[in-house]
């Protein structure tokens, strides 16, 4: 990918929808089970997401004509870090509850492979502006699949959502449960398929007749 | 340091605290390489070597140079440049001293710096205040329980290969309804060992 032609509204749909990073891409797959038990966890996790991914790309854009080529893994892991480690302590300092059930995940985006990846092939070749757009509509992607995940498991596994009780009855508590976790991704993967192909189907029998 | 607590915590961290069944660190490596059963075996022995060596560094670092200077909120940072510079280093000298192991293994040792699984050992051994042998035990344990995943993951996916599957769920989506199969037998182990 060289210098980008697509307006910044499409970078953002295309982080979201096309290239969204657990369901199309499958990397960075392992807070997608790991904090997805409950909604409030999965949406701090979406949130940090986006904030490192859009200011690593604002980052390295801004410094893109100073880094030799050679060295820029090493500068891409240390601008990474550095926003991270400022999460961790954000989240430790403010929402302590929700650092000690997801903190070592937050510590771990700095090994995410979408952030280096988007900071590799998008950021250190554009301009500011569609870099954030970039970084933005991936991590908006990735929010968004988590908050879908989460929202299923914890409705199923808990009966509540964000803490507070929806339906009582006995809960499906698999779901809450790590293999739960695997099951959701799994089949909410599959339907995602199955919606994909449902569409090119239908859009080659249009072609065809029309 | 008593042996018995060493091997219990080989035990947890292999089985009942499995990294990816139960932590869920690793996953895009998990199923990225558990399609044959020789790259998964390859896989597992590049990284349960990185591993033991690893916590083994970033012990000593963090113990010796990062707390006396009071700079362990730097822990991230610090960490994966231990990682990054070990692998690099493995790479080059093994490039010279075997290049036929160099040949089977190398191509891994490149995927391995920016994985969640390696830097969640020193992480976890610092959060925990684990000792040098422990860490190393632990470093281990977690290895191992990678590599038993890996291994248990390939075998199916081989078999998986004749087996007819709905269309959509072909590939990623059958594979993690596998491994949730394979989670909810390890949560038998819960339980095993009470450290």
């Amino acid at each position: 990918m060289a210098h980008t032609h697509k307006s910044n509204w499409e970078l953002i749909k295309n982080g979201m929808f096309s290239e969204n990073t657990i369901f199309r891409m499958a990397i960075s797959l392992c807070p997608s089970i790991a904090v997805t038990n409950s909604l409030k966890n999965g949406f701090f996790m979406g949130v940090s997401v986006i904030f490192v991914q859009t200011m690593v790309n604002l980052t390295v854009s801004l410094i893109r004509n100073f880094i030799n080529p050679k060295i820029r893994i090493p500068i891409f892991m240390m601008v990474i870090a550095g926003y991270v480690s400022l999460i961790d302590m954000s989240m430790a300092a403010f929402a302590r509850p929700v650092y000690k059930q997801i903190g070592l995940y937050v510590q771990l985006i700095v090994a995410f492979a979408s952030i280096f990846a988007r900071a590799e092939v998008f950021a250190v070749k554009n301009k500011i502006i569609p870099s954030v757009a970039d970084g933005l509509g991936m991590g908006i992607g990735f929010f968004l699949a988590m908050i879908v995940i989460s929202f299923f498991r914890e409705l199923l596994g808990k009966g509540a959502l964000w803490g507070f009780p929806i339906v009582s009855g006995n809960p499906l508590l698999i779901m809450i449960l790590p293999a739960g976790g695997f099951f959701a991704v799994g089949i909410l993967m599959g339907f995602f398929n199955w919606v994909d192909m449902k569409m090119a189907a239908r859009k080659a029998s249009a072609e065809t007749t029309g | 340091m008593d042996f018995e607590k060493l091997f219990q915590l080989i035990v947890a961290a292999s089985l009942i605290n499995n990294f990816v069944f139960t932590r869920f660190l690793g996953l895009c490596i998990f199923f990225g390489v558990s399609k044959k059963m020789e790259t998964a075996v390859g896989m597992s022995i590049t990284f349960t070597a990185v591993m033991v060596i690893s916590a083994a560094l970033s012990w000593v670092v963090f113990q010796y140079i990062m707390v006396p200077l009071d700079i362990t909120f730097l822990k991230i940072i610090v960490f994966i440049g231990i990682i990054a510079a070990f692998v690099q280093s493995a790479d080059t000298i093994m490039k010279k001293v075997s290049p036929a192991l160099y040949y089977k293994l190398g191509i891994y040792l490149a995927l391995i710096t920016t994985n969640c699984i390696i830097l969640a050992v020193p992480l976890i051994n610092s959060g925990e205040g684990y000792s040098f042998l422990e860490s190393m035990a632990f470093g281990l344990g977690s290895g191992l329980g990678f590599a038993l995943a890996l291994v248990i993951m390939a075998s199916i996916r081989e078999k998986l290969e004749l087996a007819d599957i709905p269309a959509p769920f072909r590939g990623l989506p059958i594979s993690f309804i596998i491994a949730g199969l394979i989670a909810l037998a390890f949560t038998g182990f819960s339980g095993l060992i009470t450290l």
